[in-house]
């Protein structure tokens, strides 16, 4: 037990003592787990044990295993971190959090505080259409049972992945949207992940996206830190985009050194349907991206994203498969790293084409830039392809800046330090042309140029990520 | 404006320049001519600052400073220019963007503010004008996807833009075709001044036809083993270097 919130009272948090790894979570789960499940729903509680089960199994992933090998995540959980299963509100002042907003965006805006939802009434979320349906996980459990028990764990649950399964146990809440068939929102959605805390504290969360047939929606999530406290987020977010419905997700992280930030995103494309994913970390600690998308329609179009910009000794691992099982879809993967001192990174592009997915067109693209050389990367293509009928195609390349584009620009006068960070600035230019939301795309050039700067590049004037 | 004196550089430790000798007045243009590996384009390197050259001996002044106390970007600022032999192209990096950036890092350098946004959308205009160049190259990256014409002309463009006092034209006819070499030879007419001052390397007499010198030089194996007016230039197109040995 750790007292989490002197200020605030808060004293039912749970803590596998001394950090345990694998065997403290789960003498933590046997004990707790009637009040994990008190405070979730009957809908997400139905394949908690079976996930705690496979969770037991397979335990946390090492870097022993192939997919990890590229993140250690033993340091991270090893720390004694304090988790929330009694759902105790965390003091958060809403009026802090709106300075977060996008200036320029206009937005339907939620926030997640740790790992449950957290209403605040906005008045401009009121004028959503009709039929959606954008809250807690927990409470549209409640409300809507059917439709969230048709789509919830549908993903997560094929997935073998200790983390994934960790999550199954012990997520209890998260970000819920629902767009019905044939309504487009009018405007971004924007979900704000707020880690808050006085104690080293573990968030388990899970988001479930649906798009009808035809729908569309665009969401945004920030993740942010606001204590200097060590952090681990371990969150799983399902997306299912129906028949020809087009769905665009930009993450953007801009959190504390001090975190772990474990990001699960799973997506399901139906026939004709459009994906657009862009992720995007500024400033973090350690980030492990693992994001599969699987086409199970033909004529789909996905466009996967990413950048990273870190220094120090900033981790960012992005684990990415794209899973073509049917016909005639298009699928492109452009991912670019800038990392500075000791920064390490990790890129893998698995590409999965079925045997009758003929006429696939998929394209992969992972360039970095190492600005030291202590400053590690690691890239690793992995294409199986069982069609005879496709394009594909795959590039890595791991350099320096262009002497040549330097000398060039100081010729000009352009100093040395302002001729990098032009070229730093404009290696990333690709990656951000594909924020498809006109305010982000110039707020994240401002916070690009910044960070590229040297300069904190946090959401400016927010008092919440210090 | 420009002395040099006795000057030796190296290229991966192997000596090219072994003893140049030339000064330029303002006002004047210098055409430098030569066999292929005589240290044209190293000359003009050493010049610039460029680190893949090491200077071994020799002095060079420019405007009564030591040259080689200055790293490029201030021998940028104190108003020397180059023009590309291969202009490189930088994705990402908007002609507009980076234009601004040279013109206000130089006037930095000067003590002088930024220049305003309606001054230099109107800069902008006039320059582009003067080289004919299409709108729609400097809407794009610096000199991505441009034509081999497209580059010279955006460097003379870059050289209207900054106004050097010492401008340096490195093969600047070199994939030119005739119309593109009229063109940027016009520019460069237009932008002579009393104050400024001009070295234009090339390989042909043909340049010469337009950019009328004031001096022709001829450099090789390291050294100006020649000095004469426009006619020298002539009578290299006539009978070659072999002569000069």
């Amino acid at each position: 037990m750790n007292n989490l919130d002197k200020n605030n009272n808060i004293s039912s948090i749970s803590s596998p003592s001394g950090g345990l790894g694998e065997a403290g979570y789960i003498d933590l789960y046997t004990q707790h787990h009637e009040t994990i499940k008190k405070h979730s729903a009957d809908v997400l509680n139905l394949s908690r044990d079976g996930s705690f089960e496979k969770f037991r199994q397979l335990g946390f992933p090492t870097s022993r295993l192939e997919n990890y090998k590229y993140t250690d995540l033993r340091d991270a959980l090893a720390v004694d971190y304090g988790l929330n299963f009694s759902r105790i509100r965390f003091a958060v002042d809403p009026y802090n959090v709106f300075k977060c907003d996008v200036p320029g965006i206009s937005s339907y805006l939620y926030f997640v505080v740790n790992d449950a939802f957290y209403p605040v009434n906005i008045e401009r979320n009121n004028s959503l259409p009709e039929g959606v349906i954008i809250g807690s996980l927990k409470k549209a459990a409640e409300e809507h049972p059917e439709l969230v028990k048709k789509y919830f764990g549908k993903l997560s649950e094929k997935q073998k992945d200790g983390l994934v399964a960790f999550n199954g146990a012990f997520a209890q809440d998260g970000f819920f949207m629902y767009v019905p068939k044939n309504v487009v929102l009018d405007k971004p959605v924007q979900l704000i992940n707020i880690m808050r805390s006085s104690v080293d504290f573990m968030a388990n969360s899970h988001n479930l996206i649906i798009l009808d047939e035809g729908a569309g929606a665009q969401l945004l999530v920030c993740d942010h830190t606001s204590d200097d406290v060590r952090f681990l987020c371990n969150r799983v977010t399902e997306v299912f985009v129906g028949e020809n419905a087009s769905y665009e997700h930009y993450k953007l992280e801009n959190v504390h050194n001090k975190t772990t930030n474990l990001c699960t995103l799973l997506v399901d494309q139906d026939t004709s349907s459009r994906f657009l994913g862009n992720v995007i970390t500024l400033h973090n600690g350690l980030t492990r991206n693992n994001i599969e998308i699987d086409l199970d329609g033909e004529h789909c179009e996905t466009l996967m994203c990413g950048m990273a910009l870190a220094d120090k000794n900033q981790q960012i691992d992005n684990f990415t498969s794209v899973i073509h099982n049917k016909p005639n879809s298009h699928s492109t993967e452009l991912f670019k790293y800038v990392l500075d001192d000791s920064a390490k990174g990790g890129f893998t592009g698995k590409l999965y084409v079925a045997k009758d997915a003929q006429k696939t067109q998929a394209y992969q693209t992972n360039r970095n830039i190492l600005l030291k050389a202590s400053a590690k990367m690691r890239t690793k293509p992995q294409l199986e392809i069982y069609a005879d009928d496709v394009k594909c195609s795959h590039g890595a390349t791991i350099g320096q800046l262009d002497d040549k584009a330097m000398f060039y620009m100081r010729q000009r006068g352009i100093p040395e330090s302002e001729a990098r960070l032009l070229l730093m600035y404009a290696f990333t230019a690709d990656v951000i042309e594909n924020i498809r939301i006109d305010a982000l795309q110039d707020r994240i050039k401002m916070l690009v140029e910044k960070r590229l700067r040297g300069e904190l590049s946090k959401c400016e004037g927010c008092v919440i990520c210090k | 404006m420009l002395q040099i004196k006795n000057l030796h550089a190296n290229v991966n430790g192997k000596e090219i320049l072994k003893g140049l000798n030339l000064t330029v007045n303002a006002g004047e243009i210098h055409a430098i001519m030569g066999p292929n590996g005589a240290g044209k384009s190293t000359l003009a390197s050493v010049l610039t600052g460029n680190p893949a050259f090491e200077v071994t001996e020799g002095k060079v002044i420019f405007e009564g400073n030591d040259l080689f106390e200055l790293n490029p970007e201030q021998r940028a600022s104190a108003g020397i220019f180059l023009s590309f032999q291969y202009p490189v192209e930088i994705p990402g990096v908007s002609m507009v963007n980076f234009m601004r950036a040279a013109i206000n890092e130089q006037r930095k350098y000067r003590g002088q503010e930024p220049i305003a946004a309606t001054d230099f959308l109107r800069l902008m205009r006039e320059k582009k004008e003067l080289v004919e160049m299409d709108n729609k190259l400097t809407n794009r990256s610096v000199n991505e996807g441009f034509s081999g014409g497209e580059k010279k002309r955006n460097e003379i463009f870059q050289m209207a833009m900054l106004e050097p006092k010492l401008a340096i034209l490195d093969e600047t006819d070199s994939g030119l075709d005739i119309d593109a070499l009229r063109i940027v030879a016009n520019g460069v007419n237009k932008l002579k001044r009393p104050d400024n001052a001009s070295i234009v390397i090339t390989h042909y007499q043909r340049l010469l036809d337009y950019i009328i010198p004031d001096f022709v030089h001829v450099l090789y194996d390291g050294k100006i083993v020649k000095t004469g007016d426009k006619n020298l230039a002539l009578e290299l197109e006539e009978k070659g270097y072999d002569w000069l040995k």
